[in-house]
C-alpha cells in the first residue's frame, strides 16, 4: 500500500467517524427540537404527514393551558426550594462526616466508614412503604420538608467529601491551628471549608440535579396541587381527559428550558461531576 | 476523640430514623396482612406465597429484565464507542459532541418519558409510525402492544443514559498513561489491536461500574413506564415493571404486607443480579490475556 492510498483510506475513516458522531448528536438533540416544535403547535400536529417539523406560533396560548392544568410557577419554586434546603443540608452533613473521617482518629472509625458505604446498596424501594408511614405519623405527609428528608441520606457526599479533604487539607495545616488553640469546628469553619469550595460545587451539581430528577417518593408523599414539585405536576399533565400534546410538551418544555440554560453555562462542571461521582 | 463522633453522628441519625427503621419495618412488615388502617396480623410466608404465586408479578418480572437488556446492554457497547471516539486526537469539536451526547441526562426521566409518549404515541402516523411506514413497516401500537410498550421504553432509557456511561468511559480513556499506546505502536500493533489489548483491558473497572450501576437501575424502573403510559401504567401489564408492581400493592390496592415481601424479593434479585454480572465483568477476558 503506497502512502497516499494509506492518506485516502484514513481521511475516509475521519469522515466516517464525523458522520456517525454527528449522527449520535442529531439523535441526541432531535427530541428536545420536536418538543419545541410541539410547545408551539395545536395538539393535532404530533401525527401530521408530513410530520410538523418547523416551529408555530402557539408558544404562548399552548403555555395558558398548562397554567390552567397545573400551578407551573409554584412546582418549579417548590422544587427550587426543596432541592436548595437539600443540597445545602447534605453539603454541611457530609462535609463534617467527611472531615472526621478524614482527619480525625477515633475508635471504630473505618468500621463506621464502611457502614456508611454499605447503605448505598439498599434500594430506595426497600424503606418505601415504612417511610411514608414514617411521614404520614409525624404530620408531615403531603409537605415540602416531607419530601425534603429523604434526601438528606447521602452516603456518596460523605465519601467524596472525604476523598477530597483527605486528599486537598494539609495535616500541617491543621496541627499548626490546634497549636494556636483553634477548636475543632473552628479549623472545619476557617480552615477546611475555603478549600473544600470546589468539591462543594460538584457534591452539589450532583445532590441538587439527583433531587429536582426524583420521581419515585415526590410522587408517593404530595397529593395537594398545591405542594407539587415540577416532576409531579408535569406527570399530571397527561392524566387529563383528551389529552393535549402541544400542552404537554409546552409545560416539559418550559420545565426543562433552565436546566438546559444552567447545563450549558457550567457544562464542564456537570461533567466532572459525573466522573468524580463514580469514577474515584 | 468525641468530636470525631459528632460530626458523624448527623448522618447516623437520620440513617436510624428514615433508613435503617424503614428497612427492618418492611422487613416486619412482608410477614403481617396490613392494609393500613386496621391491625396487622401474622402471616407467615403467605404474602411472598401470594407474590411468587402472581402471574402479574411473574410478568414484571419478565418485563424489568426484557426492557433491562434492551435498554441498558446496548448503551454500554455505544457508551465505549463513543467515548473511544471522543478521545481520539486529530477530533474537532470534541467539547460540541460531548456535550450533546450527554445532554439527555440531564433532563429529567418525567420530561424525557411526556416527550417520548408524545415521539411514540399509538396513533398510526405519530412520528415514530410515521419513521417505520417509510421503511413500509406496520405502525406499532406503543403504549398497549406487548412489544412496542417494552421497545419505546428502551430506547427512551438508552437515550437519557448513553451520555452518562459515555462520559465515565471516557474518564476511563483518559486515565490511561500515554506511555502504554507509545510502546505498543514501537512493537508495530496496529490501532485495533491497541484498542483491544490495551484499551479493554484497563477500562475494565470502569465497565464492571457501569455494569454494576446499570443492573441496579435497570431493576428499579419505575419512572419512565408509569409516567410514559400515564393513566393505564397500572391498569395495564405489557411494561409494568417490579416496582411499579410493588407500588401498584401498596398504594393502588392497600396491600402493603405483599407490597412489603415483593420489596424484599426485589432486594434479593438485585443482590443476586447485580453479584453475577459483577462477577462476569470482572472475570471478562482473564481467561484469554492474563492481565490482572
Amino acid at each position: 500500500m503506497n502512502q497516499s492510498e494509506k492518506g485516502r483510506k484514513s481521511s475516509v475513516g475521519k469522515i466516517l467517524i464525523y458522520v456517525l458522531l454527528a449522527i449520535a448528536s442529531l439523535c441526541s438533540l432531535f427530541p428536545f427540537y420536536w418538543m419545541f416544535v410541539m410547545a408551539t403547535r395545536p395538539s393535532s400536529a404530533y401525527n401530521s404527514i408530513p410530520p410538523t417539523i418547523v416551529p408555530g406560533n402557539l408558544l404562548v396560548e399552548n403555555f395558558k393551558k398548562v397554567l390552567d392544568h397545573i400551578d407551573f410557577f409554584q412546582a418549579m419554586w417548590n422544587s427550587f426550594l426543596v432541592c436548595s434546603i437539600v443540597t445545602i443540608v447534605v453539603l454541611f452533613i457530609s462535609s463534617l462526616a467527611g472531615f472526621a473521617f478524614a482527619k480525625f482518629n477515633f475508635r471504630g472509625k473505618n468500621i463506621f466508614f464502611t457502614a456508611i458505604l454499605l447503605t448505598m446498596i439498599i434500594p430506595p424501594q426497600l424503606g418505601l412503604i415504612p417511610q411514608y408511614f414514617l411521614i404520614s405519623k409525624v404530620g408531615l405527609l403531603d409537605t415540602l420538608p416531607g419530601v425534603m428528608i429523604l434526601f438528606f441520606l447521602n452516603p456518596l457526599g460523605i465519601f467524596l467529601m472525604r476523598q477530597y479533604i483527605s486528599g486537598s487539607v494539609p495535616d500541617e495545616l491543621i496541627e499548626a491551628a490546634k497549636l494556636d488553640g483553634c477548636s475543632n469546628f473552628k479549623i472545619y469553619r476557617s480552615i477546611v471549608l475555603p478549600i473544600i469550595l470546589p468539591a462543594f460545587a460538584t457534591l452539589g451539581i450532583i445532590v441538587f440535579s439527583a433531587a429536582w430528577g426524583e420521581f419515585l417518593w415526590q410522587f408517593t408523599v404530595l397529593r395537594d396541587p398545591e405542594k407539587y414539585t415540577i416532576q409531579v405536576a408535569l406527570a399530571q399533565l397527561s392524566n387529563t381527559q383528551n389529552v393535549d400534546f402541544g400542552m404537554i410538551l409546552s409545560g416539559v418544555f418550559w420545565a426543562t428550558v433552565p436546566l438546559l440554560i444552567i447545563f450549558l453555562l457550567f457544562n464542564r462542571l456537570f461533567i466532572s461531576s459525573i466522573t468524580d461521582g463514580s469514577v474515584k | 476523640m468525641i468530636s470525631g463522633y459528632l460530626y458523624i453522628a448527623p448522618f447516623f441519625i437520620i440513617f436510624a430514623v428514615i433508613g435503617l427503621y424503614p428497612v427492618l419495618f418492611s422487613i416486619f412488615l412482608g410477614f403481617q396482612k396490613w392494609n393500613g388502617l386496621s391491625p396487622m396480623t401474622f402471616v407467615g410466608f403467605a404474602n411472598f406465597k401470594i407474590v411468587l404465586t402472581d402471574p402479574l408479578f411473574w410478568k414484571s418480572v419478565y418485563n424489568t429484565i426484557v426492557i433491562g437488556l434492551m435498554g441498558t446492554a446496548p448503551q454500554l457497547v455505544f457508551g465505549i464507542i463513543f467515548a473511544y471516539l471522543l478521545n481520539l486526537a486529530f477530533l474537532k469539536l470534541k467539547n460540541f459532541f460531548r456535550v450533546t451526547i450527554f445532554l439527555p441526562y440531564i433532563t429529567s426521566m418525567v420530561a424525557v418519558a411526556l416527550i417520548f409518549s408524545v415521539l411514540f404515541s399509538d396513533h398510526e402516523s405519530s412520528l415514530a409510525n410515521y419513521v417505520l411506514s417509510l421503511a413500509g413497516l406496520d405502525p406499532v401500537n406503543w403504549s398497549s402492544s406487548e412489544w412496542g410498550t417494552k421497545i419505546a421504553i428502551s430506547i427512551m432509557v438508552f437515550w437519557r443514559w448513553v451520555g452518562y456511561n459515555t462520559i465515565i468511559y471516557l474518564a476511563g480513556i483518559q486515565s490511561i498513561p500515554n506511555d502504554l499506546y507509545e510502546a505498543a505502536t514501537i512493537d508495530g500493533a496496529n490501532k485495533f489491536q491497541q484498542l483491544l489489548h490495551i484499551t479493554m483491558p484497563m477500562l475494565k473497572p470502569f465497565i464492571v461500574l457501569t455494569v454494576f450501576t446499570s443492573t441496579v437501575g435497570a431493576l428499579q424502573l419505575f419512572s419512565e413506564p408509569t409516567v410514559f403510559l400515564g393513566n393505564s401504567a397500572f391498569t395495564r401489564d405489557e411494561a409494568m415493571t417490579i416496582v411499579m408492581y410493588l407500588y401498584r400493592d401498596a398504594f393502588k390496592l392497600q396491600s402493603f404486607g405483599t407490597a412489603s415481601a415483593t420489596a424484599i424479593i426485589l432486594l434479593v434479585l438485585i443482590t443476586a443480579f447485580a453479584a453475577i454480572n459483577t462477577f462476569l465483568t470482572s472475570g471478562m477476558g482473564r481467561k484469554r490475556g492474563g492481565n490482572k
